[in-house]
């Protein structure tokens, strides 16, 4: 029996049969989905492990920094089968993502070994990265030795990973000359709207078509629909509060954080276009954004809109995509790509990307990098996007797996549409500079007094302007 | 050489270092106290040297040596001054108000009976939750959408009362209450081991007399608390300054700048933007006023005690 469930799985990994015909011959066997899910898993890991010594550190012990999420979550579904395949042992903190890049910072700030590698987003390798807090992963994607030789690194969606990828000069773009990269993308999100079928249905309305359109059809949705909020953004006094919607609409507007002027950065935060978008953008919150606006981070965004609480939210596709199942309004949402100005059509959706990255200090970086490879592996890709929620992964393969594409149309319609339309405008759309945090974190602060009109929208960009500017001089990036 | 001469000779060092032993003594004993001081100036030490660099972690090439810019820099920011003032501001109104409400509850419960006991035993249990905690039960409690808090405000006619994510006066409005439900218990406690620990003759001389009971408040019984009251305002002025965890609990020192308070702003500086030399001069203006501050709290409380021995 065992022999015959393996040798039915092996056939199944070497492409002699379809996953219909091995699910339907796992049946017979009188083996559960769940228990062939878990031995298919298994099998998948076994073929990755044969003609490369995935044993090469077995023994080590490598430790990873994680920020709660649900690719965490597909990561750790799987990290038996890597502890297995590798003979390493593998250990872990979760933290919440309010304090997790604090946390990261202090690990790496006080140059500690005691993680080898950790999650972070592009944005944060721009202070990491050129304070030397990272190791530069060309050393282990150039040399052949280091990786599988099916690794294919050209898989991977070309502008996420250059995404990740640096010179360290402010201003100079992303994957230039002279660029180290500093991590290896493991799954990214755009921004553009999830919202309440149920609800836009009972208000009469259709998604929004640009920003003011949704003002309109979010105060529409909240008076027609009792107990209910028009648009959920996040709010909190954050870097976390930019980048998603905000600084897609932004770009939509014309805006930007910064300009180069010969060479050097000017900030760009109190432009005519910034000013405009974020009058629009603030009337919005008030007059259609959840009551506690300033304490939203992106798990009450999406929480409310899960339970109902919300008609839509302009935030990260997949923070829609997690509401469609497991929640009250499982089922009821909806996604449409969005571009905020009236005068155009393609979405500009700003990208956020989970990374992973290995810190400088650790001692088990040849080992942490073997843990890479093997998270953003096609099969742990394909893993996490077809049996877990690893959306939107980074490798094309993945995209083009057909039960992958299956899932996303049954039962999460328009999602796929919504990426395909939102995909080819997308990108970074920060200048890259290091001083990251500084600049979003009151940016995020300038926004909220704008919210409670302790201070009008003009004033409070110039002023902020001001700030930058200030900062970026002290920090010695410009005169 | 005779036996008692070898006795002598035996006795001698047995003296000698009995007495080097004596001589070594007091700082044998205060040799604790030493390392405890040591313990604590090392850390401060460091944090003035920071202070007086240009030192963020991200930039190491930069670091160097700028004197007093970081303390120049930050007096010339107009955030810093919200920075002095609001934490002044959330000191004062904390202190006052416990101080008020935590000596009425004492006197309430002044008179021992079954019921008074048992609440004097329930005050506690605030001091129980960790303020971060109690600030994340209070922060569900005053949420606009489901919190029951927001319920009853609405009720009572104020529907769109945002408590700590509104202006930054109903923010403030929200966690001087938090930190009132948390420490007052501290403060009634102090004072009501105060108050049962007065002396009764006065109080039983002035009702004999027939003293007013506001006299016998005003003028007997304040000014023997007041050395208990002193201490309390001591410890509540220390912590209240350097709050953070209920602020950052709460509104992360937002909405805006509305409660950037010295620790909040320090922990931004230092640990988000990782410029230790911009966060080690906050830390410093804040120990210089804590230290002014619980210098007048102490000679107050030095000068009602002298009072109290009848040498003032």
């Amino acid at each position: 029996m065992k022999d015959k469930t393996t040798n039915l799985f092996r056939d199944y990994v070497a492409g002699r049969m379809s996953r219909r015909e091995l699910f339907a011959a796992a049946g017979k066997l009188g083996l559960t989905a769940g228990a062939a899910s878990l031995l298919l898993n298994r099998m998948q890991t076994e073929a990755m492990a044969a003609g490369w010594d995935w044993q090469k550190f077995k023994g080590k012990s490598i430790k990873l920094l994680l920020n709660k999420h649900p690719y965490t979550d597909a990561l750790l579904m799987n990290i038996d089968n890597f502890k297995q395949m590798t003979g390493m042992n593998v250990t872990y903190d979760v933290f919440p993502e309010d304090v997790y890049f604090d946390k990261v910072t202090t690990a790496l700030s006080s140059k500690s070994s005691a993680y080898d590698a950790f999650m972070t987003g592009a944005y944060q390798t721009w202070q990491y990265g050129p304070a030397g807090w990272l190791v530069d992963l060309n050393e282990f994607i150039k040399d052949p030795s280091a990786s599988t030789p099916d690794f294919n690194v050209g898989d991977i969606l070309p502008g996420l990973l250059h995404s990740d990828a640096w010179s360290g000069v402010p201003g100079e773009p992303l994957g230039g000359p002279g660029s180290k990269q500093w991590a290896l993308p493991w799954g990214f999100e755009l921004n553009s709207i999830a919202y309440n079928k149920r609800y836009f249905k009972q208000a009469g309305i259709e998604p929004p078509k640009n920003l003011p359109d949704l003002i309109e059809k979010a105060v529409k949705a909240q008076t027609d629909v009792k107990g209910i909020y028009g648009v959920g953004v996040r709010g909190s006094r954050s870097w976390a509060t930019i980048h998603p919607g905000y600084l897609s609409g932004l770009t939509s507007y014309g805006g930007s954080d910064f300009t180069v002027v010969n060479g050097k950065l000017k900030s760009a935060v109190n432009s005519p276009e910034c000013k405009a978008f974020t009058k629009l953008w603030v009337e919005m919150i008030q007059k259609a954004g959840p009551k506690n606006w300033t304490n939203y981070t992106w798990y009450e965004v999406g929480n409310d809109l899960g339970a109902g609480a919300s008609a839509m939210i302009f935030d990260a596709d997949i923070l829609g995509f997690f509401q469609q199942s497991g929640t009250k309004e499982a089922g009821n949402i909806g996604y449409e790509g969005f571009a905020a100005n009236p005068a155009k059509k393609e979405p500009t959706p700003n990208v956020w990307i989970w990374s992973l990255a290995i810190n400088a200090f650790s001692n088990n970086k040849a080992a942490a990098w073997m843990l890479l490879q093997w998270a953003v592996s096609a099969e742990m890709c394909g893993f996490g996007a077809t049996k877990a929620n690893l959306v939107d992964p980074v490798r094309q393969s993945t995209w083009d797996i057909k039960a992958f594409q299956d899932r996303l149309n049954e039962k999460y319609p328009g999602y796929l549409e919504q990426y395909q339309a939102s995909a080819p405008g997308s990108k970074i759309y920060f200048t890259p500079q290091p001083l990251f945090f500084n600049l979003t974190t009151d940016w995020a602060a300038a926004l909220q007094k704008m919210y409670s009109k302790e201070i009008p929208v003009d004033e409070g960009l110039d002023k902020l302007a001001e700030n930058v500017m200030a900062q970026l001089r002290d920090a010695g990036i410009t005169d | 050489m005779s036996t008692s001469a070898v006795a002598t000779m035996n006795v001698r060092p047995v003296v000698r270092r009995r007495a080097r032993m004596a001589s070594m003594l007091p700082y044998l004993l205060s040799m604790p106290a030493l390392l405890t001081c040591i313990g604590i100036l090392i850390p401060f030490g460091t944090a003035v040297y920071y202070s007086l660099q240009r030192y963020n972690l991200a930039f190491p090439a930069t670091r160097k040596v700028i004197w007093f810019a970081n303390f120049v820099s930050l007096f010339r920011d107009a955030a810093f001054w919200n920075t002095i003032e609001i934490s002044l501001v959330y000191t004062v109104l904390t202190v006052g108000l416990e101080m008020l409400l935590g000596l009425g509850i004492a006197l309430l419960l002044w008179r021992r009976t079954v019921v008074t006991n048992l609440l004097s035993v329930a005050l506690i249990l605030p001091l129980m939750v960790a303020p971060e905690i109690a600030s994340l039960m209070w922060k569900l409690m005053t949420n606009a959408n489901f919190g029951i808090l927001s319920y009853f405000v609405a009720q009572l006619g104020f529907p769109n009362f945002k408590w700590g994510s509104g202006s930054g006066l109903s923010a403030l409005f929200t966690v001087v209450l938090v930190d009132m439900w948390v420490y007052t218990p501290f403060i009634t406690i102090l004072l009501l081991a105060g108050l049962r620990g007065l002396p009764r003759q006065p109080f039983e001389a002035a009702e004999l007399d027939g003293v007013p009971t506001s006299f016998v408040f005003f003028r007997i019984m304040l000014p023997m608390l007041l050395p208990y009251m002193l201490t309390a305002g001591l410890f509540r002025m220390l912590d209240s300054i350097q709050q953070f965890d209920i602020i950052y609990a709460m509104t992360q020192g937002g909405p805006g700048d509305a409660l950037m308070v010295f620790q909040i702003e320090a922990y931004r500086q230092t640990i988000t933007y990782t410029n230790i030399g911009r966060g080690a001069a906050i830390l410093m203006i804040l120990w210089a006023i804590t230290y002014a501050l619980s210098n007048v709290f102490m000679k107050n409380w030095l000068h009602l005690r002298e009072r109290a021995r009848g040498r003032a």
